[in-house]
């Protein structure tokens, strides 16, 4: 299984979080694990709670406890943590052994020093040593997605490069099936040559596009990918119907890296957030509001002067109608919308000092006058009250990078626990 | 005609919190190859359109299964203050306004 991905952006990781909340994980959990144990089969789970990291993974050891009593379930697990220490980086980074993963900056060791936590995605060669270890259940930390569901066919044997397709395209599910499903799941088997994937629910099928369009998923290259032991090149693939609903791959390989890369993920914090969420319905508003957002900037930090500094906090209106998705990449629409909606975002050192901001670039947008202005009464419309919703800390990724390594196992040590 | 309107599938998300990805799938062979060749197409265009340096955009055709990959650095990383699209899933816009 695979728990995670950086997709929910930068905050789960930081702050230690779970993107997804335990009861739910419980309940989706339990039957998985109680029919691994039943059957005698490996179960493998990846980036636990989402992250990866050692708080996530403490999360999820929890919680397959707790099952493993209610149910009195026996069996071997293996815990793998992900996390890295700062020191270990800062090496690499000495001994220039770390470079941006694709359009990241380049490192600089106070952006590693300033980040709450670093994990590494394992691949599976960590996940192997625990299989041979004769872990039944397997609890990884962040890991390389397809990683999980191609250890244990190449720990028995079968090709890397096949292992590893087939694992890319098993840890999205159904989304390489027709019709395309987010919570469903693909079977996969491999043989010598070739793999095959079939949804398990009879309202799907696969086809060789749909399976071949998976390539691109999340990809920047659909004729390769990456893994910590080397490049996986989908080039000479060949994607063969079999029956209604199968999909026969072959041609897939894997060219071993020269020197194995680990990719680092660390996130920093930046502030805290609040919020407010307001509706305009004015057409001279919504005209103005450029206007206003700049006045309401300017006045905001007049009355902080002193407190803090302008670099030191952040107001700025998302307009939703107007740009909200796509900012400065397009114009304004015309004619102009009847409604906008607006929520107004700022960041300050500390959550006491955010609500202060927001509050104060609350009121001031609702009362700003502007030439010409007919709604002497008030400019916003909050759905709300109260109007302000405090949003906690804010990360941004500050790691994202590739760790030359020469041992990428001794990263991910395996520890034993016997549950029941 | 816009690229949104002649592609049977276009949508963008994150490949990483720097990159985006957008895929424009297209309905067949001759309008694969149209669109390839477009002008709006070309890196530098469509850099120019995301106000990414030219360098940093890919357009890599997939034209087994008629798809067209354009992959470029994001604006503000995911998630990170000034961000507006977390997952990156809104961005094929603009280029799917492109006319070609």
């Amino acid at each position: 299984m695979d728990a995670g991905s950086t997709d929910p952006g930068p905050f789960y990781l930081g702050a230690g979080e779970s993107f997804v909340s335990d009861a739910q994980v419980r309940s989706d959990l339990e039957p998985a694990l109680c029919a691994v144990v039943e059957h005698g089969l490996p179960l493998v789970i990846g980036t636990a709670g989402g992250a990866g990291a050692r708080p996530h993974l403490d999360g999820l050891l929890a919680i397959v406890r707790e099952i493993a009593a209610r149910n009195a379930l026996r069996f071997r697990m293996a815990i793998i943590p992900a996390d890295v220490p700062e020191e270990t980086v800062l090496d690499a980074l000495r001994e220039e052994r770390i470079a941006p993963c694709g359009p990241a900056h380049e490192l600089a060791e106070e952006q590693v020093r300033s980040c709450t936590r670093i994990v590494g995605q394992m691949g599976y060669e960590p996940l192997i040593a625990a299989l041979e270890g004769g872990a039944q259940v397997v609890i990884a930390g962040r890991c390389c997605d397809a990683a999980i569901f191609a250890a244990e066919p190449i720990w028995r044997g079968f090709d890397a490069g096949l292992a590893l397709h087939m694992g890319k395209i098993l840890e999205c599910g159904t989304l390489a099936a027709r019709p395309a499903g987010a919570n469903d799941v693909l079977v996969g088997t491999i043989g010598p040559d070739a793999f095959e994937v079939e949804p398990a629910n009879p309202i799907r099928r696969c086809t060789p596009e749909s399976v071949a369009a998976h390539s691109l998923y999340e990809q920047p290259d659909p004729n390769c990918f990456y893994e910590p032991e080397g490049m996986v090149d989908l080039s000479a693939c060949e994607f063969e119907q079999v029956g209604e609903r199968a999909v026969r791959v072959s041609g897939s390989r894997l060219v071993p890296a020269e020197e194995p890369t680990v990719k680092l993920e660390g996130a920093r914090p930046c502030g805290f957030r609040t919020i407010t969420v307001a509706g305009v319905r004015d057409p001279l508003i919504i005209e103005r509001l450029g206007e206003i957002e700049r006045s309401v900037r300017m006045a905001v930090a007049d009355a902080l002067a002193g407190t803090l500094a302008p670099e030191e906090f952040s107001v700025r209106f998302i307009r939703y109608g107007l740009d909200g998705v796509t900012g400065p990449l397009e114009a304004s629409p015309e004619p102009l919308p009847r409604e906008v909606g607006l929520v107004i975002d700022a960041i300050a050192p500390t959550q006491e000092l955010a609500d202060r901001v927001l509050k104060l670039a609350r009121s001031t947008a609702l009362h700003q006058h502007f030439d010409g202005r007919k709604t002497t009464a008030g400019n916003l419309a909050f759905p709300f009250s109260p109007s302000d919703f405090s949003g906690g800390p804010v990360y941004e990724f500050a790691v994202y990078h590739l760790m030359r390594v020469a041992d990428p196992l001794a990263l991910f040590p395996v520890g034993f626990e016997e549950v029941g | 005609m816009r690229l949104y309107d002649l592609a049977t599938t276009i949508r963008s998300k994150n490949a990483g919190p720097f990159r985006l990805t957008i895929d424009l799938v297209l309905p067949d062979a001759e309008t694969f190859a149209r669109v390839l060749a477009a002008e709006g197409m070309r890196p530098e265009q469509i850099a120019a359109l995301y106000h990414a340096p030219a360098g940093e955009v890919r357009v890599v055709p997939f034209e087994r299964i008629l798809t067209i990959k354009v992959t470029l650095p994001r604006a503000v990383s995911s998630g990170a203050p000034g961000d507006r699209d977390v997952y990156g899933c809104g961005q094929h816009f603009p280029l799917a306004s492109t006319d070609v």
